[in-house]
């Protein structure tokens, strides 16, 4: 370890004061921090002693996004070798996965670092963690088969537009993961909806196909799977959103650390059931009729809010204010599902929405805190001595 | 005592026509007339059209303002206002029906919209009521020719990058597309053009360091 540190020191020289590289320091940094603690300590009285910083809640995510990372590359094979009828074994599946998706996610960290760390540079603040999380997030909620310059255009566009136009991390009013896929959405309709890429390599193979189960009730089709596979996800889909069983595990982990709010997503799913349900009474089309807690398991639902919604910073920071975010999250999802059958995927929209809200509701709620408060104190008369 | 004539163009005149290009821009700057940028500016021609009417009316109109600026009565002087820039509207209305009838078809409600346009009402109010016919003139053409130009670039980007097209015409060579290239349906929407606007907006500041305003 010494080695390494001494290393790092010879390194670090010019890029201290006065040194020649002075100005590149924050990209050093953002170096030298994934190697070691970093060495800067609060200098005043602190009251808080735990080491949580933003580098370790990032982490925590990450690894919560693992499983389903996991079960995406193996559902991505999975889905490609049961149409193509090869012989696979788990191992096949997993190495096709990996295949196609590591390109994307090294797509995806290469541009978004690259933005960062110039506006750190330019801005000459340290390099923030929080496109670690936002990088793998971004082609986890893609299409398989989604050209990597696409993806590089949605990275730009969202780091640029979404994140450093309002100051950068913990400034952004949009998800920037989600901001990326919105603008995928819209400007690559066809390559971001359709039975033709959800499959990996349908673009490219004839008689490769498979519709989310969401467009196949959109176009009034039979759905033909079942309420276990899609709870386990061995359905088409984005890349890790299709298995609610290995999102349920990231959720464990990101509440038992506390890092998402568990709020949010009992509110959400709160809110999707009851609108579920009334769809279900009313019953019109096959959207409506849909069972509800199907509709929890398909699409986006449940990897959008544990790991989107939940977002510290674009989600409300009120505790009342989180129930009633979380609720209408689930609320909007399933209602732009149903009523608007060309935007399938009510989640990702849902979840923009809400954000544009989140300062609007935590400003009521403060609001109403303080004339209750003021309320309750009305007419009292304070002892003064 | 005489008071020396001021040259057509001196340094204060020139300012009239070249400050709302950049430094007092109508549409970046004093964020007027956002409405019809979002409109017509899919494509570059219908942009061009209507920057060309828009600096016809403010022209004519400030200058009309200008010289009738001691008759008009205070009381009634946005009712004079708006019927000097809805002749004038319908006046391009009906030349562009006549000549250019594809491109008003385009544009259809949105010329008659100019009379709506708050960048016209605003230099009538803030400028062609208290100076004189030249001043007014140049004026209207500077503020016009801003306001234009945004349109300009914003409709260059978007018939770019959304239809791989300019004025109409394909110039993104067909190779690309086999490469895999897609055009970008994004920026057929109105949303982008308020982004186009707003990107615009941020490199401005970064080279116009006078327009950054102190927190």
């Amino acid at each position: 370890m010494d080695f390494i540190r001494k290393q790092v020191d010879v390194l670090k020289k010019p890029f201290t004061k006065g040194g020649k590289l002075e100005k590149l320091y924050p990209a050093f940094n953002a170096f030298e921090t994934m190697l070691f603690v970093p060495d800067h300590i609060t200098s005043k009285g602190s009251h808080i002693r735990d080491g949580v910083d933003l580098k370790r809640t990032m982490i925590t995510v990450i690894i919560a996004l693992v499983p389903a990372l996991f079960y995406g590359m193996y559902n991505t094979g999975y889905q490609y070798y049961i149409q193509t009828n090869f012989e696979f074994t788990f191992f096949d599946a997993v190495l096709h996965g990996a295949y196609k998706i590591f390109p994307m996610i090294a797509v995806s960290y290469a541009v978004g670092l690259a933005i960062e760390f110039a506006f750190a540079v330019y801005r000459n603040h340290p390099v923030n963690e929080g496109y670690l999380v936002t990088g793998l997030l971004i082609p986890m909620i893609m299409p398989i088969d989604m050209p990597l310059w696409m993806l590089a255009i949605s990275v730009i566009f969202a780091v640029l537009i979404a994140k450093e136009a309002f100051g950068g991390t913990g400034m952004n009013i949009l998800n920037p993961a989600l901001t990326a896929r919105a603008f995928a959405f819209f400007a690559y309709p066809t390559f971001m909806s359709g039975d033709k890429v959800w499959v990996s390599e349908a673009t490219n193979v004839d008689g490769i196909s498979g519709e989310t189960i969401l467009g196949t009730l959109a176009a009034n089709g039979e759905v033909a799977y079942s309420s276990a596979s899609m709870f386990m996800g061995s359905i088409p889909g984005s890349i890790a959103e299709t298995s609610v069983f290995f999102v349920l595990i990231g959720a464990l982990l990101l509440i038992i650390t506390g890092v998402g709010s568990w709020r949010i997503m009992l509110s959400g799913v709160i809110g999707a059931s009851v609108v579920g349900i009334l769809f279900n009474l009313w019953g019109a089309n096959s959207l409506m009729s849909f069972e509800w807690y199907n509709h929890l398991l398909v699409g986006g639902f449940a990897f959008g809010i544990v790991f989107m919604a939940t977002d510290p910073v674009s989600a409300a920071q009120t505790t009342k204010g989180k129930w009633i975010y979380g609720f209408l999250v689930g609320v909007f999802c399933i209602l732009i599902r149903v009523f608007n059958p060309a935007y399938p995927e009510g989640v990702m929209l849902a979840i923009l929405l809400m954000n544009v809200f989140a300062p609007l509701i935590d400003h009521y709620v403060i609001e109403s805190n303080v004339s209750m408060r003021r309320k309750r104190w009305q007419g009292v008369k304070l002892e003064t001595t | 005592m005489s008071k020396e004539k001021e040259p057509l163009f001196s340094k204060k005149n020139r300012a009239l026509l070249t400050d709302p290009l950049d430094d007092d821009n109508p549409i970046t700057v004093q964020v007027l007339g956002i409405c019809s940028a979002l409109a017509i500016t899919v494509k570059l021609e219908p942009a061009v059209v209507m920057t060309l009417s828009v600096i016809f009316v403010m022209a004519a109109g400030n200058v009309i303002v200008s010289i009738l600026r001691n008759v008009i009565p205070t009381r009634i002087r946005i009712i004079v206002q708006l019927l000097v820039v809805a002749t004038l509207v319908a006046l391009v209305d009906q030349f562009l029906k006549a000549y250019a009838y594809d491109v008003s078809k385009q544009l259809a409600i949105f010329i008659g919209l100019i009379i709506t346009n708050c960048i016209i009402m605003g230099r009538f109010e803030a400028f062609a009521l208290g100076n004189g016919v030249w001043k007014s003139f140049l004026d209207g053409v500077g503020n016009a020719a801003g306001y234009g130009w945004i349109l300009i670039v914003v409709a260059f980007v978007r018939e770019l990058f959304g239809s791989g097209e300019l004025w109409g015409v394909p110039v993104i060579p067909q190779f690309v597309y086999e490469l895999g290239y897609e055009d970008n349906g994004l920026m057929l929407l109105s949303p982008m053009a308020l982004i186009v606007v707003g990107i615009y907006i941020w490199i401005q500041r970064y080279y116009n360091r006078k327009l950054i305003e102190n927190d």
